[in-house]
């Protein structure tokens, strides 16, 4: 990913700040500028969520795309937060303990580097809670 | 609305084809499309090229006119369009060329599909194919085509206790239809253990669970149906086109498993028919891995939600079953030129309704459908087809 268009992102990769409609109170991580039910009518608000969240599906990858072979084999997998939304995401875990229902929760961690020179992407990875 | 047929269809054998360019392999397809109609170039009045990504796997966008160019359709100027949608971009371009007819606009229209994809070696491929997921929320977490299906099928298998062997059973089913087909990639039969067996890629889905890295092309060419006949003695009607679209990611849909696209896509295609499941012959469905076919034909509604697995163990959508599907081999023994599958898929379909697919023939077909997906469910194309 290019630097712009990771700069883009800094604040919702790094804090999980995505975004709420005032109007029917949904949710968004990614953020969205435009509310999908309300639309026009809708009121978007920046939104800071807590970071905790359950594991709704999850697969262990062992054949990735470049940046992250040297991971392999890492989960993957789609979180529902606490407040609504789903994301992908990694869990740092041991992929054999992986399950679905697991409640987890965000930490910042590296995600990838950009070939050998390249910039270091940091941002969300999630945790199992205990 | 004019009634529209297909009257021709042409397409490459799949496959590595690292002899051929790009263009070298849309010419064959278009070229065997013409010779199937019985048609001249002059005689074509426009033109839409399903690719999904010739600027990343071979550096070279401006497809709809290189198309046009080295099909030698320059000297009258016809309108050429090039149509994206990830692998559902073959099956958009031939809903464009139908509907281009169907309005009146055009008369004799070329719907083609093409992919070079071996020209980059696999991190690329891979990474290409994740531009037809979310790349800033899905990609950037590390996920890959085959992560995001599965994760839709171990949503599936801890919703509907599937098991490994009744998944794997999709392949075996798929490589015997595409031993049978001359055009397959893949021309030979695999046991269970062929797909139990091989290489994980992300779990539960093995390397025989994924569609291959594939070239080929493929052509069909549409003409209203009441000037069919001056071309072909089997023309095949176009009875339905319908095309739905839903979140670009996957984390974001209803039901994880359950392809809204593909659902709503069907039933507009089966209402604009007038047809149910029951009328249906045989289904070409977008098998880019196993779990992807089983989702397919229960979205559609040919089998109850849950209960797909089953259905295609006790062989019931193999050949000489309830509802055969993806005679052709579908996407895993045919190979996958995300391009072209739409438009492969419908020249499957236009053989089995004229009496040609030879080995792999269903008896009597006399009404057939094509579902083709792009990326994990955001764009879905269905089309039904039927003898006149």
């Amino acid at each position: 990913m290019t630097v712009a268009r990771f700069w883009r992102h800094l604040p919702q990769r790094y804090n999980m700040v995505g975004t709420k409609c005032e109007t029917c109170g949904r949710h968004f991580f990614p953020p969205r500028t435009f509310c999908p039910d309300c639309r026009r009518a809708g009121k978007i608000v920046e939104h800071k969520f807590k970071g905790e969240g359950t594991v709704v599906t999850f697969t262990v990858i062992h054949t990735a795309a470049e940046q992250y072979s040297m991971l392999t084999p890492y989960v993957l997998a789609i979180v529902k937060l606490e407040e609504g939304p789903q994301i992908t995401t990694q869990i740092v875990m041991d992929p054999a303990k992986a399950k679905i229902g697991m409640k987890v929760k965000s930490v910042f961690r590296k995600i990838a580097t950009d070939g050998e020179s390249g910039i270091i992407h940091y941002g969300t990875k999630f945790v199992p809670v205990e | 609305m004019r009634d529209v047929a297909v009257i021709g269809i042409g397409c490459t054998k799949f496959g590595e084809k690292w002899e051929s360019s790009f263009r070298d392999i849309f010419v064959e397809a278009g070229a065997l499309a013409l010779a199937d109609a019985g048609l001249s170039g002059e005689q074509i009045d426009a033109m839409y090229v399903g690719n999904m990504s010739a600027g990343r796997f071979i550096g070279q966008e401006h497809i709809g006119a290189l198309i046009a160019d080295y099909a030698g359709m320059t000297g009258k100027h016809i309108p050429s369009t090039r149509v994206e949608a990830a692998c559902a971009s073959g099956g958009l371009a031939f809903r464009q060329a139908v509907i281009a007819v169907a309005s009146g606009m055009e008369d004799i229209v070329v719907a083609a599909g093409v992919e070079k994809m071996t020209d980059v070696g696999s991190d690329e491929s891979t990474d290409t194919l994740t531009g037809a997921a979310d790349r800033e929320w899905e990609g950037f977490m590390g996920a890959t085509f085959p992560g995001l299906y599965a994760m839709i099928a171990n949503d599936y298998i801890h919703k509907y206790g599937m098991t490994r062997e009744q998944l794997a059973q999709v392949a075996v089913k798929n490589h015997y239809n595409g031993a049978r087909n001359p055009i397959a990639q893949f021309q030979s039969e695999i046991s269970l253990d062929t797909v139990t067996k091989s290489t994980m890629v992300a779990e539960p889905l093995r390397l025989f669970d994924c569609s291959p890295v594939t070239d080929g092309a493929a052509a069909v060419i549409v003409a209203p149906l009441e000037r069919a006949k001056e071309f072909t003695d089997t023309p095949i009607k176009v009875l339905a086109t319908a095309q739905a679209s839903d979140t670009i990611a996957l984390h974001d849909r209803r039901d994880i498993s359950t392809l809204d696209a593909t659902v709503a896509a069907g039933q507009r295609a089966f209402k604009m028919a007038h047809l149910t499941t029951k009328d249906i012959d045989m289904v070409e469905v977008h098998d880019c891995f196993s779990i992807a076919e089983i989702c397919a034909i229960e979205d559609l509604g040919f089998c109850k939600k849950g209960t797909a697995g089953k259905f295609t163990a006790d062989g019931e959508t193999a050949l000489g079953g309830k509802i055969p599907v993806n005679t052709s081999g579908g996407l895993k023994a045919c190979g996958h030129p995300v391009g072209a599958t739409g438009i492969k898929q419908v020249c499957e379909i236009v053989q089995q309704l004229r009496g040609t697919a030879g080995k792999r023939q269903v008896d009597g077909a006399k009404i057939g459908m094509t579902h083709n997906v792009g990326g994990t469910g955001a764009t879905v194309a269905v089309h039904i087809l039927g003898r006149v």
